[in-house]
């Protein structure tokens, strides 16, 4: 692992706006900001602020009109649909407001699915899933249907699979935001310890000021414009 | 495999669904393949018929007859085995809806023309021997309870009167398309009566059955018997078996247009319901596919995923169908069995069932594997919830 | 209180692409119902206009058909003294004594050859179909070699438009006219003179007899007095009855396979209503929850999912019969087995199979909603609010 200084993501002139029949709405106008490897960054605003498309086009589910966002060293804005398929599949990790899990897989074979997109046998496959349940404490759950567990349990899951891979970025949209207090302080202690102990670097889509302060720096959107708090 | 896992338990996740689905692929399925047996049977009796049997006719059209003078200048003709002839008599059996195919022949040649129709050597003696006697295909013997020894009164319509004859025979068909509900007696019989009621009409055959050398004769062995009768009052139709069948079913073929066009629409329609239903399924689980997306899966994975639930749906569709088509088609030989002569279906029929069933599958998976496999991420993501 | 009926239009509007694929579906099998319908409406229409009730067909006792029939020229002077027959403005009784049989002819498409009616006419033939009109050229002249075709004949076989020959019975024969006989089995005959026909095809007797009633409600007795007459062999029908008779073999089979074609297809379009209405159950359970829990009652969500299914029914109702009044514009020829000869029918719709189509198409919406709307009127509201 290189310097903290060092940023892993580089976002530079970014914008985005979406059209809705004639009518033209900015989202993002002229974004720039940098992640530092390791950080904890929470991004909030109103609805409507522009922070899941910032968020999702740092994972790199959406394209931007301008500007360029870098992630290490891959300009991913150039990439095409292919190669940034490629590229999301060992080097970011989602987690969703609403888990996101097959239903009709099993929690082992929902966090066993990015692995299938690399070339490791079933052994090594094996390994890896039940490493990562270790992790969130599920390993005792592995065989049940998402529907037999719990929100919060869920969701624990959802992150297994975000870091089953093994990616240096890590991006949750509202992770919290479907959960009881209770869990979502489970949840967020997760991320925390994912950060510490793994390095990993995680940037947060939140509405929650309690979420926020889990992370060492909170950005506001607002109007598609960002500031520091 | 994990793929296939995958499909499987998508396909239980509606298992109602799923199950309409596969039921209605299987009765389009079956329909499909027994309206296509149907069309066969149309075209078998041509298909069966020899290549070593020609008909002679009078050119006109059937409803016109041929003089009995005509026998001996036909069997003189070069390549030419053996002459018979006979009317079609067109008589019912007590009422009109009795009816089967009827026909006045001239017994030794005919049967020796015809040997997949079996008679044992008695009761073929015994039916040349009597004038007035008759035999009938076992299927037919089988729709009106006939035995040997039975006295069957025929009503004419082409020949007035009440017919009467004594079964001497029932002969079974050599090979499972040979017609057996027809009835068949004494030409002279027939002729002996004219002679004595309608003398007009007496002395005169419907057609003459030629037997030739062999099938390469056929073409010079027609034209022959046809030059021998030009510019005369009765100028002959010369043709083979197989030709003039075909004439037959050729003039009823707009049917049998109609119900193959059919047969096709029966494999849209469930197309249609088929696509339905795979779109449906499709877009309720666009959130799912974004979600994939999202981990790094392809547009082609997806494809795979959703294309092979569709063709896995239609495919078990078509072999229930084709599993049904057996009984079905016993059924019908049993149950129907004054209609049709047999029911057998073809393995190119169940070929194209099957075929039938992969088109539905690959044809209603298209739409839906193209929009599960374009479906924009933040797009698809934005459904949840 | 009910729901109104627009929340089952809208909804049906919202699903789009589902309702078209659906409604289409149905839509098929409407069609097939409807043109089979048409099929044998087309077939029945054109033998019944054919013959008018006024007249009388003879024809030998026990046979089927003009073809296969022989009157006697003893016999059929006979009948026609017969007090019964009407007489026509120029003093002559309106009775024609006809030679009917079949040729061998090509089609002009493909070559095949196809049995067509040839009919020799009498003086009076004409008079006594009054459905026939000359369309182009003349009349064949009484003692020669000519010959008249109908429009569908002249139309589809070979050698029969105004102006070309046929050969048969050792002549030629010059097509020197062509009638139009509407939508009639004359259309699909050849008209000629009789004794000429009677001398090449060397038939000594009459095939049929037809002639107008002078009252046509004396036909029962007249018909009791003929065929109980020992000095003759004839069958007495009215021209009506006997065409009725021609169609019924292939009107009854056209029925059948209709009949079973309908049933098949229908399966799979109730099996498509089913599995959309079920769709669009699964897909509203909030909603149905929120309806429940504003206060509508279990029934009015069973009605407002049977009027969706119902109205999907309809769409496919319609678009079926939409695309089936196209096939009026088709002629079907085949051959009639009762006769075993050509005969030419249209498609024809009328109002009868209109609403039929309709009704059947609303059965299967039905029946297709049925179990789904039932489903969404049991739902617990608590458990479908929850859902998601």
């Amino acid at each position: 692992m290189s310097e903290a200084s060092e940023p892993i993501v580089r976002i530079r002139n970014l914008s985005k706006a979406y059209r809705r029949g004639t009518q033209v709405i900015p989202v993002l106008t002229d974004i720039n900001f940098d992640i530092a490897r390791g950080e904890f960054v929470a991004l909030m605003g109103p609805s409507g602020s522009g922070k899941s498309t910032l968020l999702n086009l740092i994972a790199g589910i959406d394209s931007a009109d301008q500007g360029s966002v870098l992630v290490g060293d891959v300009e991913i804005t150039r990439l095409g649909e292919s190669d940034l398929a490629r590229w999301r599949a060992g080097s970011v990790g989602f987690i969703f407001q609403f888990y996101n899990l097959i239903p009709v897989l099993t929690a082992y074979e929902n966090v066993e699915l990015p692995l299938l997109l690399t070339h490791l046998s079933r052994r090594e496959r094996r390994e890896h899933v039940e490493a990562v349940l270790n992790v969130v404490g599920l390993a005792d759950r592995m065989d049940h249907y998402p529907s037999q567990l719990s929100g919060g349990q869920q969701q624990r899951v959802a992150i297994a699979r975000a870091i089953v891979t093994d990616p240096e970025i890590l991006v949750a949209d509202e992770p919290t935001g479907d959960l009881d207090r209770a869990s979502a302080e489970e949840i967020l202690q997760l991320m925390d310890r994912l950060v510490h102990d793994f390095g990993k670097t995680v940037i947060m889509v939140t509405h929650d000021p309690r979420a926020a302060e889990k992370a060492h720096l909170i950005r506001h959107l607002e109007k598609g414009e960002l500031s520091v708090t | 495999m994990f793929f296939l896992k995958y499909i499987l338990r998508n396909l239980f996740r509606h298992k109602l669904r799923s199950v309409l689905t596969i039921v209605g692929v299987a009765v389009a399925v079956l329909a499909f393949g027994l309206l296509r047996t149907l069309v066969g049977l149309w075209y078998a009796g041509a298909e069966h018929a020899s290549d070593t049997r020609l008909v002679t006719r009078n050119s006109i059209s059937l409803v016109f007859p041929l003089p009995i003078s005509y026998l001996d200048r036909i069997r003189g003709v070069q390549g030419v085995t053996t002459v018979s002839y006979g009317n079609w008599f067109g008589a019912y059996y007590k009422e009109q809806k009795n009816f089967f195919a009827n026909y006045a022949i001239e017994p030794r040649g005919y049967l020796e023309l015809y040997p997949e129709l079996m008679l044992s050597p008695k009761e073929k003696n015994d039916f040349f021997l009597d004038r007035k006697g008759c035999i009938v295909g076992e299927r037919l013997a089988k729709t009106y309870g006939w035995k040997v020894g039975d006295l069957i009164t025929l009503k004419g319509t082409i020949f007035p009167g009440q017919w009467e004859f004594v079964l001497r025979g029932i002969y079974h068909g050599k090979e499972k398309a040979t017609e057996e509900r027809i009835l068949l007696f004494h030409w002279s019989y027939l002729n002996e009566t004219l002679r004595q009621t309608v003398p007009r009409r007496a002395d005169q055959v419907g057609y003459f059955v030629v037997g030739v050398k062999k099938p390469e004769l056929a073409p010079e062995v027609s034209m022959a018997i046809d030059s021998l009768f030009k510019n005369s009052l009765a100028e002959t139709l010369t043709e083979t078996e197989k030709a003039f069948h075909m004439s037959f079913v050729s003039m009823t073929e707009a049917i049998m247009v109609a119900i193959q066009i059919v047969s096709y629409m029966v494999i849209a329609i469930i197309m249609v319901v088929a696509a339905n239903t795979m779109a449906m399924t499709a877009r309720e689980r666009i959130g799912e596919y974004a979600t994939l997306k999202t981990l790094g899966f392809k547009g082609g994975h997806l494809g795979w995923l959703i294309f092979g639930e569709s063709v896995l749906i239609s495919v078990s569709g078509g072999v229930v169908g084709v599993a049904a088509t057996f009984p079905a088609a016993h059924w019908i030989e049993v149950e129907l069995a004054q209609y049709f002569p047999y029911f057998s279906v073809s393995s190119e029929t169940i070929l194209l069932e099957l075929l039938a069933a992969l088109s539905v599958g690959v044809v209603s998976g298209i739409f839906p594997t193209w929009r599960g496999a374009t479906i924009r991420i933040a797009d698809g993501l934005k459904r949840i919830g | 209180m009910g729901i109104p009926y627009s929340y089952s239009f809208r909804n049906l509007w919202t699903r789009r692409l589902t309702t078209v694929l659906t409604a289409s579906g149905m839509g098929l099998v409407v069609f097939v119902f409807a043109a089979t319908l048409m099929l044998t409406e087309g077939l029945e229409k054109t033998l019944v206009e054919t013959g008018s009730s006024d007249n009388v067909v003879l024809l030998r006792k026990s046979a089927n058909s003009e073809v296969q029939s022989g009157v006697e020229r003893y016999q059929a002077s006979l009948l026609e003294s017969q007090p019964e027959v009407a007489i026509g403005a120029d003093g002559m009784p309106l009775l024609a004594k006809e030679l009917v049989v079949l040729i061998n002819l090509k089609k002009r498409v493909g070559d095949k050859p196809a049995n067509v009616i040839i009919r020799g006419i009498d003086a009076a033939s004409l008079k006594l179909r009054p459905a026939v009109r000359l369309k182009e050229g003349r009349m064949p002249r009484p003692g020669s070699a000519e010959v008249v075709a109908g429009e569908s004949v002249a139309k589809r076989f070979k050698g029969c438009g105004l102006g070309e020959t046929l050969r048969f019975g050792m002549r030629d024969w010059r097509v020197v006219g062509v009638f139009d006989a509407g939508a009639t089995g004359f259309s699909s005959e050849i008209w000629g003179d009789r004794d000429q026909m009677m001398q090449a095809f060397r038939r000594p007797v009459y095939s049929s007899m037809i002639f107008r009633m002078r009252d046509p409600s004396a036909f029962d007795a007249y018909k009791a007095r003929v065929e109980a007459d020992p000095r003759l062999t004839v069958e007495a029908k009215r021209e009506t009855q006997y065409y009725l008779d021609q169609s019924e073999a292939m009107a009854t089979f056209l029925r059948i396979l209709g009949l079973v074609l309908t049933i098949i297809f229908s399966v799979g379009a109730v099996i498509g209503a089913t599995i959309t209405m079920y769709a669009a159950v699964a897909n509203r359970v909030t909603e149905i929850g929120t309806l429940r829990a504003l206060g509508f009652q279990r029934k009015s969500i069973l009605a407002s999912f049977i009027i969706e299914a119902l109205l999907l029914g309809l769409c496919g109702g319609v678009l079926g019969v939409f695309a089936a009044s196209f096939m009026q514009l088709i002629t079907i020829s085949t051959m009639n087995w009762a006769s075993f000869s050509e005969l030419a029918f249209s498609f024809t719709l009328n109002f009868s199979i209109v609403w039929k189509s309709l009704l059947f198409s609303a059965v299967m919406g039905f029946v297709g909603g049925a179990l789904p709307a039932l489903r969404a009127s049991r739902m617990n509201i608590v458990e479908a609010l929850r859902a998601t």
